[in-house]
């Protein structure tokens, strides 16, 4: 599968990483990867895998800020046609939660030892390893108790929407997901109540 | 596969489908439980068991309550849409679930040892998180047996096939009780159990039949006729009766026409009829006084014989107060109303009635169309009061095991008026409740108002077999006494009105809610070994010709 984009800063828990294509980041809460090398040099360049939990676009440089530009133009592409460099000053980068990683025993749903290293490359999963990677729902712990600029029911809800899809039996993954939440938010009934609103099939 | 799996067959939790686990508890308060997510509450009984797999034991214990809970206290406030299927799905179990009171009542202990010892009682409590399963087929069989020549069906507990078996000896070696309202199935039950004693249980029946329901033939609740002990064992059941019209009439063969003659009735016998006969206690001294001078044999004949002046003479003649004696003389005329009351028997029904219950001899007693308290009191405390006699002295006489007199039942019905708290003492049903358990004669007492017998009496009653009752009263006497009281009795105000019975005490390891065994079809009636008389002949004909040829 094509690489989708690069890690550019990496942290224990997650790691951000700019999009190859402008305006285009993968869809919040889809699985994505980054791979090991293949000489790997230790554990910590095994297969990362991550939620993607946030995105934004904005300047290159943090320092200059875009501005309007279509005030006497018709249609929205034209500016990007008229102004060619602005696909060099603006980027498209997106936040990434790790969730677990593939060592030589199999695939862990916890934190590897280690982040990524800044541009690894990264890969979008394929649905059998969603289905996969799905089975175990350990990761939405990590989903909810983190603190983003979104809801993290919104996170919640998109992931398992998408979990859903790459099988078959997606309505008996969903009572099975929404009875682990059920436990988890056992203390907030009115964002267990949010979350299954979002997901029901 | 170890050596308690040979026997009882694997107990792996994965085998049986776990109910939930245990949350909290005790031994005094009972178990509990937290149900599974994927376990229905409502497929839930109360009455039902399951078994808790602790670490080194594995527990019995019956379901006395279920209940609702829910993780959050916030989450009844603001129900989610449970309108929708999959809302509904999600929460049921997780968020809210169903709990089980569970009261533990045995435990077998997994170690080789278990298999030595059997169920024993509990001591203690399983730990936390243990897994509760519904009770399987093999295990409620392990805890009551199985049938055989002194296991007897009874019924199967509540949504199982198993059967549930009574250990007759056992049963018979205490006196027992039958329970329950009106209509419940009390009659049913002790036919049952009347069959049963006379099949397995190595004992006599005496039967005092007020309604004429165990010797021939009874009805069911549903107006069907059901055969009767006669009808089914012929040769070993004899049928005495009070009123020999009725019988005849009912086309009953009878066996023996009961008389007692003036000279059976003793003081002690008077005393236990002071209610119905309407004496008072002077009048009860004045007897004692005729008694002590006339002689306990002669003295009730001569009195109803006498003259209003002679008896006058003899009030004064013993200063008795004349109007006592006037009273008395009305009381015990009412006696001369009952036509099997003779001045002098025929023969004597009391040795006739012995000396077949001595042989072994079942004994139904039909009362016949003197259903009232007076008739079935009377006859009931004189003849039992005599047996009472025989068999103490028999028991005494008896130098080994095999001169002893045969375990004798006697079942009574409406029996608190014989065991109240006023007359118990006095009659000789109050004593064999007691102490003649020593000399192999025991109670059946069926009676729909427990709470009207004598605490003492009750707390000596070894099996206790209730239906329904409804009345706090008579629950707290039937449960008087017993481990695990307040679960037992939410069971027992649950139950159906009909053909469902508590058993517990001296005869089952472990209460047990039975639904009962069927009686009244052919079927039930080939259950008892009964083979129809066409049948009979058939079958007969059959070894005649296999045995001499055509």
């Amino acid at each position: 599968m094509d690489k989708i984009g690069e890690v550019i800063e990496a942290a224990t828990g997650e790691f951000l990483a700019q999009s190859y294509q402008l305006h285009w980041a993968p869809s919040l809460g889809s699985l994505v990867k980054t791979c090991a090398p293949p000489e790997a040099a230790c554990e910590s360049d095994s297969s990362i895998y991550g939620v993607v939990c946030y995105s934004s676009t904005g300047s290159v440089d943090p320092g200059r800020r875009p501005t309007i530009r279509g005030r006497d133009l018709e249609e929205e592409d034209d500016v990007y046609k008229q102004n060619p460099q602005l696909s060099r000053l603006l980027c498209t980068s997106f936040k990434v939660l790790i969730v677990g990683y593939q060592d030589g025993q199999g695939i862990r749903h916890f934190l590897p030892p280690r982040p990524p290293r800044v541009h690894a490359f990264v890969y979008p999963c394929s649905t059998d390893e969603v289905a996969g990677f799905t089975q175990d729902l350990d990761f939405l712990n990590v989903l909810l108790s983190t603190s983003l600029p979104i809801p993290s029911e919104e996170l919640v809800a998109a992931c398992l929407r998408i979990a859903s899809e790459a099988r078959d039996d997606g309505r008996v993954f969903l009572v099975k997901a929404g009875k682990e939440l059920a436990q988890l938010l056992a203390g907030d009934p009115v964002r267990l109540n949010a979350v299954l609103r979002k997901i029901r099939p | 596969m170890s050596i308690l799996d040979e026997v009882f067959g694997p107990s792996e939790d994965g085998r049986k489908k776990s109910l939930g686990i245990v949350i909290s508890g005790s031994l005094k308060e009972g178990l509990e439980v937290k149900l599974d997510a994927n376990t229905p509450v409502e497929d839930m009984k109360v009455g039902r068991y399951v078994v808790v797999e602790g670490n080194k034991l594995r527990f019995f214990g019956l379901i006395t309550d279920i209940g609702l809970g829910a993780l959050d206290q916030r989450l009844p406030a603001n129900p989610p849409d449970m309108n929708d299927p999959f809302v509904a799905e999600v929460i049921s179990g997780t968020s809210t679930y169903g709990t089980l009171h569970v009261a533990p009542m045995i435990t077998l202990a997994k170690s080789p040892t278990g298999l030595v010892d059997g169920p024993q009682p509990v001591k203690t409590v399983p730990p936390h998180f243990a897994l509760v399963h519904h009770a399987q087929e093999e295990d409620v069989a392990r805890v009551f047996g199985k049938e055989d020549a002194t296991h007897y069906y009874v019924g199967t507990p509540l949504d199982m096939e198993t059967r549930v078996c009574l250990n007759l000896p056992r049963l018979v070696e205490r006196s027992n009780g039958i329970f329950g309202k009106s209509g419940t199935g009390k009659t049913f039950l002790t036919r049952l159990l009347l069959l049963g004693i006379l099949q397995k249980g190595g004992a006599v029946n005496l039967v005092f039949d007020m309604h004429n329901e165990y010797g021939w033939k009874g009805s069911s609740e549903d107006d069907r006729e059901v055969k009767g002990l006669k009808q089914l064992f012929p040769a070993r059941v004899a049928v005495f009766t009070l009123d020999e019209a009725s019988s005849r009439r009912r086309g009953v063969s009878t066996d023996h026409v009961v008389q007692i003659g003036y000279d059976r009735l003793e003081p002690e016998d008077i005393q236990a009829l002071q209610e119905p006969l309407g004496l008072t206690d002077r009048g009860m001294d004045a007897v004692h006084v005729l008694a002590h001078r006339l002689g306990d044999r002669k003295w009730l004949e001569h009195f109803l014989g006498l003259e209003s002046e002679d008896r006058e003479t003899l009030a004064k003649d013993l200063s008795i107060h004349l109007e006592t004696m006037r009273a008395l003389r009305t009381s015990l005329d009412r006696l001369k109303r009952l036509d099997f009351v003779v001045p002098k028997a025929r023969e004597d029904s009391v040795d006739c009635l012995v000396s077949y219950l001595e042989r072994g001899k079942h004994v139904v007693l039909e009362f016949g169309r003197y259903d009232n308290l007076l008739a079935y009191l009377l006859v009931a405390n004189v003849l039992t009061r005599r047996i009472h006699e025989r068999w103490v002295r028999l028991k005494e006489k008896a130098n080994s095991k095999s001169e002893e007199p045969p375990q004798l039942v006697i079942t009574i019905e409406e029996a608190h008026k014989f065991l109240n708290p006023r007359v118990g003492p006095l009659t000789a049903f109050g004593t064999i409740a007691r102490e003649m358990r020593k000399y192999n004669v025991t109670l059946l007492v069926v009676d729909q108002r427990p709470s009207g017998i004598d605490e003492e009496v009750l707390s000596q009653i070894g099996t206790r077999i209730t239906c329904l009752l409804d009345n706090d009263k008579d629950i707290d006497s039937v449960l008087m006494g017993v481990s695990g009281k307040s679960e037992l009795k939410s069971v027992l105000a649950k139950m159906e009105s009909r053909e469902q019975a508590l058993i517990f005490g001296h005869a089952v390891p472990m209460p047990v809610v039975i639904q009962t065994r069927k009686y009244g079809t052919a079927d039930s009636y080939k259950d008892f070994g009964y083979t129809e008389p066409e049948e009979a002949k058939a079958q007969a004909g059959k070894d005649v010709r296999d045995l001499y040829g055509d």
